[in-house]
């Protein structure tokens, strides 16, 4: 800001008011009484933030440090807040609100200070500008390089493929292998391939969830016989929408619920969603039961599992 | 600046020694920095009186309370997803495989003395930050103070209500339990939406697939420098825009587009603000302390296979969250490509569509009216219909996607269907902002024919005679009622408690009090 400038719009001048300028007076109508209650606040603060160290001191429990300082803080506030707005001179007062905006011979000697130099020196040497322009843009392109593509590794098939294979067993979360005694009609386990802890992201990738329809063999839909022996069905659990584990099971239903967002996938009919938000059917697991009764996968997942993405085909 | 400082004259040594040591010290500083001149107007800096001006200082204050309780929070957390056995003093938890941001969470909030308040604190200033944020915005939208000159502030003002959702997300996202995870999760699934480049988005951003280790130490650093930083230096800007442009205010007896009318910083403001500053200080640290939230150790550890039932967000989140539940199951999948518009429409394109909204209306309104001078002098809402029906309009339409994020919680609490909860908010949330619009401004031009409409009304008195007539007169003026009586002064340099200059102590408006 020019000093010069200030002082041609205001002089400097040292005003002088009385206690006795209307401007001055307090709002309150009893200023002696509102300052005992204002006293009486702060003290009360006070109070409460000795409170605070004291309780510190005995180690008390967590809600006590809050209840103490908390209080003491509202209650000391609002006494220094009465006080300028109870105590102190009432006003109003006024100030000036001076044009930001230049004189017309500011502004023209700027606009023509910044179009002389800009395109007057600058432009002149256009091979210059030229160059030193593409150079700075090329830099600008090349250094995000590495904030970005250093930051983690291309997807690959990473978002295509499971762990699941031919012939995986199916094991619970603490690795135990599941027979096709172990679950009765109704029953619900979240299972993965054998092996799942060894991968980085295999739990979250691989979690499928079985479920025990009927006791004899079923068929979820056409093209899918002989995937679910014995009634036990298996989806992948990563919700088609978001990807959050669709963990709950309506039972009388047969529908599979997303507590995320709602959607509902029917089980006894390959997995389509029938509600919600979420666009595609769960992949099915197609199963076997080996000859000493476990349950194995008869193939990996014939889709990507999860939400959806540009590649995925 | 001015040589006049180092070669004072007789009268200046006089008026210095007058004001004792402080006098001398404030000398000292204006020889060398230039003090006198921009302090004094500073101090006189007049600052308008209206309950709405300090929506923006609770936001301001909240953020004070984050940087505060937040540097506190980081020396105790651990932004790691390396996995150890909980040994803390939590029982239902001991022995279980937690990652190391989960453990120290739990152990900041059960071992650390004041480790629970400051937590606790920090995730209500942040719920009160935004939500200070928001309505200030609303203020500001609804009184025209986005009109030049201050579209940049307002700009500015956008972004920072952005990073600071950002911001929280990122932040209740660090304890690594079962419902942030959760919410991780469909951060992932929401970059990888984006057509053509989001599966290299959200590797890029995650380090690899789903969950992998590196997100946690990431959002950490975000969370705690990058953004913040941002932040810090966007108030600041705001802050420095506020006092160049100075404020606006009201229409009201004396005050013009040419001037301010109101407190002065030092003392009034001042006091004001810093009692204020206490106030929100002491009621968050009052929530912080009697209402539970966020407690984690409840929810658990994060596991990617398990989930909690009931899983919402922060409610800043809650419109989003409430878009992807009511959003069509809409997908193109053509040429061998997908394009998850379920997902990418109502979490990447709305969102951007609502800000965009925000950040070019200033431009749109000056399209619409053709007016491009500088106003100081707020709009009263009634005063200005469209504005203000438009505004409601977007309010009401936020408001319902916030009310279907709990389509779920909702359809269980009035026993209806879940379906039929879905379907009335896929059609309310169209249908109400329609309605909301002619009924604001039905209600706004109304507004406008009540005479005095929005001043205070002075009570009256019913006076009964001795001969039983009644009669009524207006009732004594309340503290704040006459406060625009007088004509507005500017500040003056000295107050003379000693000398009697004559008033008469019986004139309107002079009390003389025992000070």
């Amino acid at each position: 800001m020019s000093s010069t400038h200030d002082e041609q719009r205001t002089p400097v001048a040292i005003t002088t008011a009385t206690a006795d300028d209307p401007h001055m007076q307090p709002l309150a109508r009893n200023p002696e009484r509102t300052e005992r209650i204002i006293a009486l606040m702060m003290l009360l603060g006070l109070v409460g933030f000795i409170g605070f160290g004291v309780a510190y001191w005995y180690n008390a429990d967590a809600w006590v440090y809050g209840a103490t300082i908390g209080t003491g803080a509202v209650l000391l506030g609002a006494g220094i807040t009465a006080w300028g707005k109870y105590l102190m001179p009432k006003g109003p007062f006024v100030e000036e609100r001076h044009d930001l905006a230049g004189t017309s011979e500011e502004r023209e000697a700027f606009d023509a200070a910044v179009v002389q130099r800009g395109g007057g020196i600058l432009g002149r040497r256009k091979l210059l500008l030229g160059t030193a322009g593409a150079g700075l843009g090329v830099f600008g392109v090349v250094s995000l390089f590495p904030l970005i593509r250093s930051l983690g590794p291309l997807p690959g098939k990473t978002l295509t493929e499971t762990d699941w294979k031919k012939g995986s067993y199916l094991v619970d979360q603490t690795g135990r292998p599941i027979k096709t005694s172990d679950i009765a009609v109704g029953g619900v386990v979240t299972v993965f391939p054998k092996g799942y802890q060894d991968t980085e992201n295999g739990q979250a990738v691989d979690q499928t969830i079985l479920i025990r329809l009927t006791t004899t063999d079923f068929t979820t839909r056409k093209g899918r016989e002989n995937w679910s022996p014995a009634g036990y069905v298996a989806y992948s659990k990563l919700c088609t929408h978001l990807g959050c584990p669709v963990g709950l099971y309506e039972q009388q239903l047969q529908l599979l619920v997303c507590p995320c967002h709602q959607s509902m996938f029917n089980v006894a009919d390959g997995g389509y969603p029938t509600f919600g938000p979420a666009p595609r059917p769960l992949p099915q697991l197609p199963l076997y039961v080996d000859g000493r009764g476990y349950l194995r996968a008869r193939a990996g997942f014939d889709q990507p599992v999860g939400p959806g993405y540009w590649e995925r085909s | 600046m001015t040589t006049t400082a180092s070669t004072p004259s007789s009268s200046k040594d006089a008026k210095t020694e007058s004001f004792g040591p402080v006098g001398k010290v404030l000398n000292e500083l204006d020889d060398r920095l230039g003090i006198a001149k921009g302090g004094r107007s500073l101090m006189d800096k007049i600052f308008p009186d209206h309950w709405s001006f300090m929506l923006g200082e609770i936001a301001l204050y909240s953020f004070v309370i984050l940087l505060a309780t937040g540097v506190f929070l980081t020396l105790f957390y651990v932004p790691s997803q390396t996995l150890v056995v909980y040994h803390g003093s939590y029982a239902p938890l001991r022995g279980q495989h937690v990652t190391q941001a989960f453990a120290s969470s739990v152990d900041l909030s059960f071992e650390v003395r004041c480790g629970m308040l400051m937590r606790q604190m920090h995730h209500w200033a942040c719920d009160i930050f935004v939500g200070a944020i928001v309505i200030h915005m609303a203020r500001v939208f609804f009184t025209g103070a986005f009109r030049k000159p201050r579209e940049l502030n307002y700009t500015i003002g956008v972004i920072l209500l952005i990073l600071a959702i950002g911001n929280g997300f990122v932040g209740y996202s660090l304890p690594d339990d079962l419902v942030s995870g959760t919410g991780i999760r469909i951060a992932f699934s929401i970059t990888e939406s984006v057509p053509l480049v989001g599966s290299y988005l959200a590797f890029f951003l995650f380090g690899g697939n789903f969950p992998g280790t590196d997100i946690i130490p990431r959002f950490f650093i975000i969370h705690v420098l990058i953004i913040p930083l941002i932040i810090l230096g966007l108030v600041s800007a705001h802050l420095f825009l506020l006092v160049r442009q100075k404020h606006t205010q009201f229409p009201g007896k004396g005050r013009t587009e040419k001037n301010v009318v109101g407190a002065p910083m030092i003392p009034v403001f001042a006091a004001k603000a810093t009692g204020f500053l206490f106030i929100v200080m002491g009621v968050t640290a009052l929530l912080g302390a009697l209402a539970q939230i966020n407690p984690i150790w409840l929810f658990g550890p994060y596991d990617a296979s398990r989930i909690s039932y009931a899983v919402q967000p922060d409610w800043y989140m809650g419109w989003l969250d409430g878009a992807l539940r009511i959003w069509p199951a809409w997908q193109l999948q053509a040429f061998g490509h997908n394009i998850p518009l379920e997902v990418f429409l109502p979490a990447a394109v709305l969102p951007g569509i609502v800000f965009g909204i925000c950040l070019a209306w200033p431009g749109i309104e000056r399209a619409v009216t053709k007016d491009n001078a500088s106003h100081n002098l707020l709009d009263f809402p009634r005063n200005r219909p469209r504005r203000t029906a438009a505004g409601a309009v977007m309010l009401s339409f936020l408001m319902m996607l916030f009310i279907a994020s709990s389509t779920d919680v909702l359809a269980n609490y009035f026993k209806i269907s879940l379906n039929v909860m879905l379907w009335a908010m896929r059609f309310l949330v169209i249908l109400i902002p329609i309605l909301a619009y002619p009924i604001t401004l039905r209600i706004c031009k109304e507004l406008q024919q009540v005479p005095e409409g929005g001043k205070r009304k002075r009570a009256n008195v019913v006076m009964r005679s001795a001969e039983g007539a009644y009669t009524t007169v207006p009732a004594e003026q309340r503290p704040g009622d006459g406060h625009h009586e007088l004509p507005a002064e500017p500040v003056p340099t000295f107050i003379d408690l000693d000398e009697d200059d004559g008033v008469d102590p019986t004139d309107e408006g002079v009390r003389r009090v025992d000070r």
